[in-house]
């Protein structure tokens, strides 16, 4: 696809729909899959139908399928994010200690999550704001340190349109280190131990733009394109 | 040995001050039975392990928000809206877990280990505040936590026999069957109408009848 063919593409979608569809590229037939709540939800509506992955939830399953019907819901079938939901042929059940052993044993090869600030060295803070309400951090701290790759799927700003892409991050933070690659609706960035790498930009911005929105210092890439969606 | 008990004397055996494992994720796989029980014969002082404590219409939720719990341990809380501020007033204590690190926690204590090493929450507040304390080991850092164990668990099952043999369906497993060795007195909610010893197949079998002291059968 050139770039005006992927900038008709992108206008048909939203932001939360653009990095849904990035991210939904990188996973491989057979993956291993956590998908965390809100925006990563998304994410299985684009995953090619040659891919077949194996989506986790932190409760005790592999192979969650789609939503259940209404009226055909199962009290004991209830996903990571409590809504009723199905089991694909093939999947398991399984007890939370087996679960996190899952994830912390590196059996999971990517999880998906949100982020509220993400840093140069790959810190993520996506559990608690200073002075708000405390929710806890749930199975975020596993996912984080045990997942084999750690990918932040969010939108490039605050609602206030702040940078959530800092030199460092202020939040409280669910893992430090850990990040691995943040898809926002601008951007694909790669965590390197040199920092931050603009891999590619979405057909309807600039890399002026990018930078303009972003806190933390990006290198950019020799081989920057433009990102497929 | 008659395990077969009604809700109203398995839950006498619990004693003000207790340190109760509470089974269930998102009130899946809670012994919604058992805690509307505890809550109607007003044991104080309690300590609760638990996911995530429910939330505020579902038994377990409203015994949290009592003022008869004085500890709660849960890896998230984001249904009990009240539960913050309560923390803030004095009145009870909040200890956030890792869920993984929850988990393990009730396992170590379950099966005689000294604790759990991760690397789950290093260099984060479950440092900073304490929870977990930093070890270097094999040229690595962990967080280590201390085992947790239980006055008396209560979960439910989906199929149990007499002898206390459980089983568990779908997402219903969660924590319920580390619980269980966790817990010095271990009582099942028991969905299904409770078979003989001997009829549940072996090899299907979770926990195991020994481990289990009291049953209480569910409406069905």
């Amino acid at each position: 696809m050139n770039v005006s063919e992927q900038l008709t593409v992108v206008k048909t979608l939203s932001k939360k729909e653009k990095i849904a569809k990035r991210v939904a590229q990188m996973f491989r037939d057979g993956s291993l899959v956590n998908l965390g709540v809100g925006l990563p939800t998304l994410i299985p509506s684009f995953i090619p139908k040659e891919v077949e992955i194996w989506a986790h939830a932190e409760n005790g399953i592999v192979g969650v399928g789609p939503p259940a019907l209404k009226g055909e819901e199962d009290y004991l079938y209830v996903d990571a994010g409590n809504r009723f939901c199905t089991i694909k042929p093939g999947g398991s059940f399984f007890g939370s200690a087996t679960s996190f052993g899952l994830i912390r044993g590196g059996h999971v090869d990517f999880t998906v999550l949100g982020a509220m600030q993400v840093d140069e060295e790959g810190n993520l803070a996506n559990w608690m704001v200073p002075g708000g309400k405390m929710a806890g951090m749930g199975g975020a701290m596993d996912l984080v340190v045990g997942a084999k790759k750690v990918i932040v799927a969010s939108e490039h700003c605050t609602r206030d349109g702040s940078p959530k892409i800092l030199k460092k991050c202020t939040f409280p933070l669910t893992g430090a280190r850990v990040v691995d690659i943040i898809v926002t609706e601008l951007a694909y960035i790669e965590v390197t131990p040199e920092g931050l790498l603009l891999k590619e930009i979405s057909a309807d911005t600039t890399i002026d733009e990018v930078i303009s929105k972003t806190e933390a210092e990006l290198i950019i890439a020799d081989d920057i394109s433009v990102m497929n969606v | 040995m008659n395990k077969l008990t009604t809700v109203e004397e398995a839950v006498s055996i619990i004693k003000d001050g207790d340190t109760l494992m509470i089974g269930g994720f998102y009130t899946v796989g809670t012994p919604h039975d058992l805690a509307e029980e505890i809550i109607r014969q007003n044991k104080k002082d309690l300590t609760i392990i638990n996911n995530d404590g429910g939330n505020p219409d579902s038994p377990l939720g409203r015994l949290i928000y009592s003022g008869n719990v004085k500890k709660v341990i849960l890896s998230w809380c984001g249904y009990l809206n009240e539960l913050p501020d309560m923390v803030k007033s004095g009145k009870i204590e909040l200890e956030l877990n890792p869920q993984g690190t929850l988990i393990e926690r009730i396992r170590a204590g379950g099966f005689g280990l000294g604790g759990v090493l991760t690397k789950s929450g290093i260099n984060t507040i479950i440092e900073e505040a304490g929870y977990g304390k930093r070890v270097h080991l094999n040229g690595e850092d962990w967080l280590y936590h201390p085992p947790l164990k239980a006055d008396v668990t209560l979960i439910e099952a989906y199929k149990a026999d007499n002898f206390g043999n459980l089983l568990f369906r779908g997402t219903q497993r969660n924590f319920n069957d580390i619980m269980c060795y966790a817990g010095n007195i271990v009582i099942a909610s028991v969905k299904k109408p409770i078979k003989k010893k001997g009829e549940l197949a072996p090899d299907t079998i979770m926990v195991q009848g020994p481990v289990v002291d009291y049953l209480v059968q569910q409406e069905v």
